[in-house]
């Protein structure tokens, strides 16, 4: 059966892919952040999955205002990396698993979560920042598969916090009742407090973010429990997409422990940061105490 | 009874409304992801506008790049984030923009913590 092997949760601004693409991960402005990244990156070497699910937001790129999917599932063998108006990055194309796809969208239907299936996806910096956050010199692949899904957060009404944990604990569900030996991390990606546009502009909540880095992992039901406008006020219009990482956090069980975490001040016009779980299986390699 | 959209000052939170009033503008912006696309309109700015059937405020704001209006008028900042890119503007240069400051004073606040809301 496949095992959930970690979480992560990442920033996945644009800038933070452009500074690996362009070497620029020495400079002082970034380097504090690429350092704090070194040892999760360190750990995941040793602990590869075979595939990644990564849970994102597109960015006016596959998706456009014409449908708004508020939950979505890649089904396909490759995704394009997508232009989104400044050319592609130059990084491997994303390979699909289309298996895993298949079977994670019938297990989450069969649940309630009627997902939108994208038999072609162009993904964007959302989904490949994080895999290079994971993998910096990835050559001419990806070490793994990737499964994308998708949330709306860029339209109100985004789904809610308690949604997407819910949606997470389902996806810990379907991954542990996939038939193959696979090894599978889960990505939860985006924030933290950030807002692009308004008089608002540059906001960064650092209590807020220290308060999320620490309750998703101890409190996840509280951080569920927070409304819409509590995401947009405390952590700025853009800050809502932390809703995503409570996908992660429900995909993974109960018993998780943290590998790592790194907090910085800006990413351009956002608090970055990264958080690194490993998900510690209970009894018969399920989760000790998973809901249902 | 359904929730609202929420209303947090000086804070544009996108929804059905705003992608109402804000769809010609949004779908002009986001062609722009295409090359082909934004040499066609870098050649013609003028007969792109009418292509997309904006209303005469939205031209306006897209010809002379008034950023804040294009928002007000309905536009999403993912979308009028890709003309910004094709004028070579960061988003940084638009923060300074949409809070009245220099692109370097923004950059500053940015480096300094980031701007703090109560």
């Amino acid at each position: 059966m496949a095992e959930l092997i970690w979480g992560l949760a990442t920033s996945h601004v644009p800038s933070i892919g452009a500074a690996m693409d362009n070497r620029k991960t020495e400079d002082p402005y970034w380097k504090p952040l690429f350092d704090g990244y070194g040892p999760a990156r360190e750990w995941m070497a040793e602990h590869t999955p075979d595939v990644a699910i990564i849970v994102y937001n597109d960015h006016a790129n596959a998706i456009e205002l014409n449908m708004t999917p508020m939950f979505a599932i890649g089904t396909a063998d490759a995704y394009k990396v997508a232009d989104e108006g400044w050319g592609s990055r130059n990084v491997p194309p994303v390979v699909g698993a289309p298996e895993l796809s298949e079977h994670i969208l019938v297990s989450l239907v069969d649940e309630g979560f009627d997902m939108t299936v994208c038999q072609e996806l162009e993904v964007d910096h959302g989904l490949t920042v994080p895999l290079s956050v994971y993998c910096p010199e990835p050559g001419d692949a990806w070490p793994c598969a990737v499964v994308p899904i998708l949330v709306n957060v860029i339209q109100y009404p985004q789904p809610t916090a308690a949604r997407c944990l819910a949606l997470g604990e389902a996806l810990g569900r379907a991954i542990r009742s996939f038939p193959k030996d696979l090894k599978v991390a889960v990505f939860g990606t985006g924030g933290m407090s950030h807002q692009l546009a308004g008089a608002r502009a540059g906001l960064i909540n650092e209590k807020f973010d220290r308060m999320f880095l620490e309750t998703i992992e101890t409190d996840p039901a509280a951080l569920a429990a927070l409304s819409r406008e509590d995401y947009i006020r405390e952590a700025g219009s853009e800050g809502i997409e932390l809703i995503m990482w409570l996908v992660m956090r429900g995909a993974l069980g109960p018993e998780i422990r943290r590998i790592h975490e790194t907090y910085h001040v800006p990413a351009s016009n956002t608090a970055a940061a990264l958080a690194l779980f490993q998900n510690l299986p209970g009894e018969a390699g399920q989760p000790s105490g998973a809901s249902r | 009874m359904p929730s609202s959209t929420p209303e947090v000052p000086g804070t544009y939170v996108f929804d059905v409304a705003q992608s109402n009033r804000g769809y010609a503008l949004n779908r002009l912006c986001g062609s722009l992801k295409d090359a082909a696309n934004r040499e066609r309109f870098s050649a013609d700015e003028a007969a792109y506008c009418d292509a997309y059937g904006l209303s005469p405020e939205q031209r306006e704001a897209i010809l002379q790049r008034d950023w804040t209006r294009m928002l007000d008028l309905g536009g999403s900042i993912f979308y009028v984030f890709k003309l910004a890119v094709l004028d070579r503007k960061s988003m940084q240069d638009l923060g300074g923009i949409f809070t009245g400051m220099t692109t370097e004073e923004f950059v500053k606040a940015l480096n300094a913590g980031g701007r703090s809301f109560g």
